[in-house]
């Protein structure tokens, strides 16, 4: 609001104002209320209570989160499970779409199909991306066993089967779906003034070396969004692992979201559950905090000339 | 070598790169369309071959009839619950957004900075409470948490069509307050026509979202005949998990009306993504 403002008296236009526009934005307001200010409320008595649906919530003090935090293993394997997914999943993504976006960004000729086909599977639902690739990873007849077993002569890997190969399986599919991140990445690149290459290479610095000095430095606001997406999105993981591995094998895919899910809608236990959300919640935030605070280190604002 | 040969072998190696990237971002898509036209014995078979011999259209009938399963209901909710979803999105996220960009009132920029703080946090964190409300008020097993929060202005919704808003010109406004129409009818008569690219893209981002969601069905709906059609897929693979051909028939049918979609609004999707993508 500008810093401009009647003292008391307002004037009828203002007043009418105030009130169309508080009419016309309480849509949002009521159920910014109903679906998140509740619900936040209403997780902090929860997670205070053992609750099945079946009787009253019992009143546990913080038993939920003695339990959580010192006498369940699968709290910490899970979340463990899930940064360990995500330290790996999120940079991979960030790089390779990072030199898609390169290539496409480049003027020649068909690029638009080529943008087409890297979009693509971000467009199939989450339950039929995980089908499809239950059969790719299939030990006898999946293709990527053919291929496997083509090029280095290993026969039927248990790509799923394996506690060791489940998470780096499930980043190869979640890398099938980084279009996402190569669009944002591309829309990065389109927005860098074309007059920054034209002055550098005029000084002799072209190919790579611009790559290095110039798209880098300009692209760590759009890098530095798609590290933070990255990151919620890791911690968001369900679909694929309820589809593929049902957490399996031996518990090395029990992503944070499915051992969330299933104490809260398989064993209905909505006060521990509601412990456990907490726990997401404040993990979530500290990493987005952590990004945020480095950023002002690595991120390149040009409104701010020395940062 | 001179800065024309330079660039043609620049150019050559990135359609090299490209290209190769095609056939491993393509593989996967050409594998299901493959294995939704054989029988086990062909699926089974090694080593395996992309073209089905003899290709068997009629998985796509048996996905639909064998299982036993209602794949025509569930298409029908599906479409049902993105349809009221789209349009209780389109309806209340132009009023909300309209008051955010257009009119001056006491604590509008606050209210604006929850609206971008909500954003970031992942939804995921108030399923709980939300499903223990909405099973106390009688929402389970009905369409409502699916469809409802639709309807009072969804943050992403209201974060594109606000940054719209408000690169149209003020000066319409004024003019037809002048010609006597109210905030209401600048609204739908000025404002909401003039802002149709970003309505598009919410539309666009709204049937993806509802048409592709697994989790929140999965939670809330019991009654097999209100199932989606994701719920119902995976449902199917519990059951047929080993009937390939009939699974992957029916995997593209959930796919196809997606995909069909994207063919003719591609620029819509990928606005989406763009935008989502400066949201921070």
């Amino acid at each position: 609001m500008s810093g401009k403002k009647p003292n008391s008296k307002l004037t009828a236009r203002a007043r009418r104002d105030n009130r169309i526009g508080w009419l016309m934005a309480s849509p949002w307001i009521l159920g910014f209320c109903f679906f998140m200010l509740i619900p936040v409320v209403v997780s902090v008595f929860l997670s205070l209570t053992n609750y099945s649906l079946l009787s009253a919530p019992e009143f546990v003090g913080l038993a939920n989160y003695k339990k959580m935090l010192f006498n369940d293993p699968n709290v910490w394997h899970s979340m463990w499970i899930t940064i360990l997914y995500a330290v790996v999943n999120v940079p991979l993504t960030l790089g390779l779409s990072f030199i898609l976006a390169l290539l496409i960004n480049r003027k020649i000729r068909g690029v638009s199909l080529f943008r087409t086909i890297f979009y693509l599977p971000t467009i199939i639902s989450g339950v039929a991306v995980g089908l499809l690739w239950t059969q790719i990873f299939n030990p006898d007849f999946g293709i990527l066993s053919f291929i496997a077993e083509k090029l280095f002569g290993i026969r039927g890997i248990q790509w799923l089967n394996n506690p060791k190969l489940v998470l780096p399986s499930l980043i190869l599919v979640s890398l099938w779906g980084m279009g996402r991140s190569m669009i944002i990445n591309l829309s990065g690149l389109q927005s860098i003034p074309t007059e920054l290459y034209e002055s550098a290479s005029i000084d002799g610095c072209t190919g790579l070396r611009s790559v290095v000095r110039i798209t880098i430095p300009m692209m760590t606001p759009t890098i530095f969004l798609n590290l933070i997406t990255g990151i919620i999105g890791a911690f968001q993981t369900f679909t694929n692992a309820y589809v593929m591995t049902s957490g399996g094998p031996n518990k090395a895919s029990l992503f944070y979201m499915l051992y969330l899910y299933q104490n809260a809608f398989k064993n209905f236990r909505m006060g521990y559950a509601s412990a456990l959300s907490w726990l997401l919640f404040l993990v979530v935030l500290v990493l987005t905090y952590v990004v945020f605070w480095s950023s002002n280190r690595w991120v390149y604002y040009e409104s701010g000339e020395g940062r | 070598m001179n800065m024309k040969t330079r660039r043609r072998i620049a150019d050559v190696l990135t359609y090299l790169a490209l290209g190769l990237s095609s056939v491993v971002f393509l593989t996967p898509i050409a594998w299901l369309l493959s294995t939704s036209l054989k029988d086990n014995q062909q699926v089974f078979r090694m080593p395996p071959s992309l073209i089905p011999s003899p290709a068997l259209w009629e998985n796509y009938r048996d996905a639909l009839t064998v299982s036993g399963l209602p794949f025509g209901r569930f298409f029908f909710n599906s479409t049902i619950i993105v349809c009221f979803a789209a349009t209780g999105a389109v309806i209340s996220s132009s009023i909300v957004s309209y008051s955010f960009a257009r009119i001056r009132w006491k604590g509008r920029d606050s209210l604006f900075f929850i609206i971008i703080m909500t954003m970031v946090i992942p939804a995921e964190v108030i399923i709980v409470p939300q499903f223990v409300i909405y099973n106390t008020i009688g929402w389970v097993d009905t369409y409502l948490p699916l469809i409802a929060p639709s309807f009072f202005g969804l943050p992403f919704h209201i974060f594109i069509l606000r940054q719209y808003m408000r690169g149209i010109p003020l000066e319409m406004d004024e003019a037809a307050e002048i010609d006597g129409c109210n905030r209401w009818s600048i609204l739908w008569r000025i404002i909401f026509p003039q802002s149709k690219a970003a309505v598009l893209t919410i539309v666009i981002y709204s049937i993806q979202g509802h048409w592709n969601a697994f989790m929140e069905p999965l939670i809330y709906l019991n009654t097999m005949e209100k199932f989606t059609l994701t719920l119902g897929l995976s449902f199917f693979k519990g059951q047929f998990g080993t009937q390939w051909g009939l699974l992957m028939a029916a995997s593209v049918m959930v796919v196809l009306p997606i995909l069909l979609l994207f063919v003719v609004a591609q620029k819509q999707f990928i606005q989406g993504i763009v935008v989502s993508g400066v949201k921070g």
